[in-house]
């Protein structure tokens, strides 16, 4: 089927860095704090004060961009690695010097990409996609302004806490092309850098924030296509919304584009236009103050010198940068034969747990059955214990015990045992004896005859599964592991296939 | 002869052998600033009981035996763009009247770390544009040698309280010439250190690549002395360089042995008064009759000097005033009005005309589809006035020249003509652009009594030798010790 139209989406997102202090003053960067506690002259903007760049801050820049593939600073006509602050102009309460101090021709990193995984059928398929960098760049944040809401027009309230915070803000090209995609590039993002200790990237607290620019082509039928406006969303306040508001902007152009006849809808015709996204109502809204089409006046701080980025640099922060999730992803599949997907929910849970998985799986020696069960069983319990892995009660080594010890039993046994452990703090083998769940010894002969008793019980079950019902058989298999509390599943599984094709 | 008429090291000498104590000195400038200031209005604030509270610290340290600076007990008188904690610091401004800092700038920590007694602040121009002082909002400051007439500018306060022996020394800042042009004027030395020598911190920033802070002084070995104690890294200022600052009072009475002096012909063209061109060209006479000799150079490129230096500084400017808003401190409009409208009104009340016409020059020359054209050309014509000195540098240890095309012109004369106005630094800007070291001393006087004043410029960092020039024909000459009349 021809798509009726392909939506085009490049994201700009701003992430706080994880500095003790500010980008160009000594203030505590920190959120939370009481109201303009944390500052002073500097990100106050008072008269004579200057700004003196953070190291620190700049190192974890580079740390991020090189993780996105970046070059460092690499300009035409400048010495390599040469880049530089600009001041962008413009008057708001909540930028004390009415200019922040940014990056605007020279930016310190660009040219880079990011690799996600794009999946049709997530449980299955896995294709790797590269979403290009345009350029990554240090700035410093605004203050943050508290309007009065209720209608009765009280005083606007300004906090500047948030005043001079490192930001790097990475645009990347419009070469995402679904809601799913965007998210998917956003959770990429945020996974990386909170693993290379770049960002905490949390949107609810405003460390990491991100706009949307949009517009859609529509495939004509003479090969070529057209393009609608492009529309800035602004206003995203989780990945959530931003995939809702991507798929209701989509929606909307092409239905501006349906109901314009005379050709004016069209990229190139039209301003940029921005559009905020209300979440309550599920829909993009024009902004009431339509900016006029800004004019920053860029040009070169010139209370900051130029930074020159050496090659010892770039080599020092690439040496302490580690494995990041898309090669971790790689080396678990090839290392431990883990499906894509696995690997996946793996990587995403952080470097933490799988450094635990690794240990669980060198333990038991088998990687796939180390992740089925963290799947099965510790994943959940955290979430249930609203833990984190590190607090986890059970180390790896006991847990590959517990696996080792626990292999014939059912699921629903092993959810059982280890919530005794949990519970009283117990390992595998008191939680065995406290409540009588063991593996029990068997005979096949015996147990295949009860598979046969439980097959020839349940004629329906038996019709269903000769009909292609695959659920069928597990019902079966259900009925016998119920009636022998103890046996193992794996058998039981072969014996009910055996006795079935019997039947 | 009253303490007042006597030099900082003078002053210095005179305390440590306990011929006086820094309360008398500073009760005898303070005698001078209440007898001359109805005439000369060089100072915007000056807190009586407050020099007489640090005096007495300076004595009660002296008196513990405790080590002291080598400023102890010597008036400085500060200009008002530099930040005073807990005294009201204004550049002159409607816009600043009740602003105080609560930081001082880094050469007044380096002041009081020395035992210097902050005198007061001194008058200027409106955030230090201007060449006349008369763009003060809060007074015009009159030129000692003829109250008729402007003391220059921006740092007028400074060189006419210097000029009227209100105070033994001063500091002042030079962005395009306001501290060797007002010198010049008034007929005392007056400093512009290398760009980078002297930190910028709490220095209330005009046009930040050109700005540094420094000396006014009655000789060269005071302005030597006090430029010794501001100069120096600090961490604050990124652009302030680490290097160490040489005692260049150590040093000054040494001649320079084979002295080559550049001359260039662009400072002797058209517009320069034939009585300063027969002073300066008396000057370096002088110097030849010393042994130096003097050196044909070229300065091509220094006729766009004063066009290039119009661009960038009100480009620095109109970002460097944003932050005069009215929102955050300074003065906010009391007229109800919408945010724009609040801004609007409070930088039109809150800034005088001079100071708007180049915030509006500055947005203009850095506004798409001009910035090409004006900012970014005259960032090249900078750099071609830089390559023009490192040239002739090669050919030379100093430039010379007149400091300013004429003597001190009559208050209101230029008020209505900017361009004139500008005309009076075109001696003096490409040595901002070029982020050399200059300095003005006098070099005699017209027939009308008024003080002219020589030019020196020097290489980068090299204050000291420049110094020991300068001192070279101060020691042979008695220009500096004529007093004004006032
Ligand atoms: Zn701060």
């Amino acid at each position: 089927m021809a798509e009726t139209y392909k939506i085009v989406i490049g994201l700009e997102v701003h992430v706080q860095l994880l500095t003790k202090t500010k980008l160009f003053c000594g203030c505590r960067n920190k959120f939370g704090l009481p109201p303009n506690s944390a500052t002073c002259p500097v990100c106050l903007g008072l008269p004579g004060s200057l700004p003196v760049m953070n190291r620190e801050a700049f190192r974890l820049a580079l740390k991020a961009a090189l993780a996105l593939n970046c070059r460092i600073a690499s300009h035409p006509g400048h010495p390599p690695g040469f880049t530089k602050w600009d001041r962008k102009n413009y008057y708001y309460p909540d930028l004390p010097k009415n200019y922040q101090i940014s990056q605007y021709d020279l930016p310190f990193s660009h040219d880079g990409w990011l690799e996600i995984n794009v999946a049709r059928d997530p449980k299955k398929e896995f294709t790797p996609k590269r979403i290009g960098i345009i350029r990554a760049h240090l700035e410093e944040d605004a203050g943050k302004n508290t309007h009065d809401e209720s209608g009765r027009g009280g005083d606007t309230r300004v906090d500047l806490n948030r005043t001079g915070t490192p930001l790097l803000e990475i645009v990347s090209h419009p070469d995402l092309n679904t809601p799913e995609e965007a998210i998917t590039y956003l959770e990429e993002v945020r996974l990386m850098l909170r693993e290379l200790g770049v960002s905490d990237c949390e949107m609810q607290e405003g460390s990491l924030r991100c706009d949307a620019n949009v517009n859609i082509h529509v495939p004509q039928p003479d090969g070529t296509h057209h393009e609608t406006p492009l529309v800035e969303i602004k206003n995203l306040n989780s990945f959530r919304a931003v995939g809702r508001a991507i798929k209701y902007e989509a929606e909307r152009q092409y239905e501006e584009f349906r109901k314009d006849t005379r050709g004016e809808y069209r990229f190139g015709k039209w301003l940029k236009e921005t559009r905020g996204w209300d979440d309550t109502r599920g829909q993009t809204e024009g902004q009431r103050h339509k900016e006029e089409a800004a004019d920053y006046r860029y040009f070169p701080d010139p209370d900051l010198v130029p930074v020159v980025v050496s090659q010892e640099q770039i080599a020092a922060v690439k040496a302490e940068m580690g494995e990041l999730p898309q090669q971790q992803r790689s080396r678990l599949v090839g290392q431990y034969g883990l499906t894509a997907y696995d690997a996946g929910v793996l990587t995403a849970k952080g470097r933490r747990t799988v450094a635990y998985f690794e240990a669980v799986a060198a333990a038991v020696g088998d990687g796939k059955t180390a992740a089925n069960r963290m799947s099965d069983l510790i994943f959940p319990a955290l979430s249930d214990r609203r833990e984190e892995i590190d607090a986890f009660p059970v180390p790896p080594a006991g847990f590959a015990d517990f696996l080792k010890k626990t292999g014939p039993l059912s699921k629903q046994d092993r959810v059982h045992l280890l919530g005794h452990m949990l519970d009283h703090g117990a390992d595998v083998d008191r939680a065995m004896e406290a409540t009588g769940i063991k593996p029990q010894t068997f005979d096949e002969g015996t147990l295949r005859a009860k598979v046969a008793e439980a097959v020839a019980a349940n004629p329906k079950a038996v019709a269903d599964f000769k009909k292609g019902k695959d659920a069928a058989k597990m019902s079966i298999v259900g009925a016998v592991m119920k009636a022998n509390r103890g046996v193992p599943n794996d058998v039981v599984r072969r014996l009910v296939d055996e006795e079935l094709a019997k039947a | 002869m009253s303490l007042a008429d006597k030099t900082a090291a003078e002053l210095v000498a005179l305390q440590a052998a306990g011929g006086a104590s820094a309360a008398e000195v500073a009760d005898a400038f303070l005698a001078a600033v209440r007898d001359r200031e109805p005439k000369l209005r060089a100072f915007v604030s000056v807190d009586e009981a407050e020099v007489k509270r640090q005096a007495a610290t300076v004595d009660a340290k002296r008196r513990a035996g405790q080590p002291l600076g080598r400023l102890a007990g010597v008036p400085v008188a500060v200009k008002d763009v530099l930040c005073t904690r807990g005294v009201r610091t204004t550049c002159s401004s409607k816009i600043l009247d009740n602003f105080v800092p609560p930081y001082d700038a880094h050469v007044v920590e380096r002041l009081k770390a020395e035992d210097a007694v902050i005198l007061g602040k001194t008058n200027m121009d409106e955030f230090a544009m201007g060449s006349s002082t008369e763009n003060s909002a809060l007074q015009t400051t009159r030129n000692p040698w003829d109250t008729d007439r402007i003391p220059g500018g921006s740092s007028g306060g400074s060189a006419a309280c210097v000029a009227g022996r209100q105070a033994p020394v001063s500091l002042g800042t030079d962005t395009g010439g306001s501290i060797r042009q007002p010198a010049a004027l008034c007929g005392v030395v007056g400093v512009k250190p290398t760009y980078g020598r002297v930190s910028r911190y709490g220095l209330v920033a005009f046009a930040s690549s050109l700005d540094q802070i420094g000396p006014f002084a009655r000789d060269v070995t005071d302005a030597a002395l006090l430029l010794e104690a501001v100069a120096g890294h600090d961490r604050r200022d990124s652009t302030s360089v680490d290097r160490p600052v040489p005692v260049y009072t150590r040093t000054v009475n040494d001649p320079v042995a084979g002295l080559r002096i550049g001359v260039p012909k662009e400072f002797f063209g058209e517009g320069l008064d034939p009585e300063v061109e027969t002073a300066v060209r008396a000057a370096l006479k002088e110097y030849e009759k010393r042994g130096a000799t003097l050196v044909d150079v070229s300065l091509p490129h220094s006729p766009y000097a004063l066009a290039a230096y119009y661009i960038v500084a009100p480009a620095e400017a109109s970002s460097n005033l944003a932050r005069f808003d009215g929102m955050h401190y300074g003065h906010r409009t009391k007229q109800k009005a919408d945010l724009i409208g609040t801004y609007s009104k409070s930088r039109g009340e809150g800034f005088g005309k001079e100071v708007q016409r180049r915030i509006m020059i500055g947005t203009y020359v850095l506004s798409s589809g001009y910035k090409d054209a004006y900012y970014v050309k005259a960032l090249k014509v900078r750099r071609l006035v830089k390559k023009d000195y490192d040239e002739a540098f090669e050919r030379c240890d100093v430039v010379m020249g007149p400091t300013t095309p004429t003597a001190a012109f009559r208050i209101g004369e230029k008020s209505d003509d900017p361009l004139a106005m500008y005309l009076s630094d075109v001696y003096t800007v490409s040595c901002n652009l070029a982020g050399i070291p200059g300095m003005s001393i006098p070099c005699g006087f017209t027939a009308g009594g008024l003080p002219i004043g020589l030019q020196l410029l020097a290489p980068p960092f090299e204050e000291e030798k420049m110094f020991r020039i300068a001192r070279m024909y101060e020691s042979v000459t008695d220009w500096h010790t004529r007093r004004p009349g006032v």
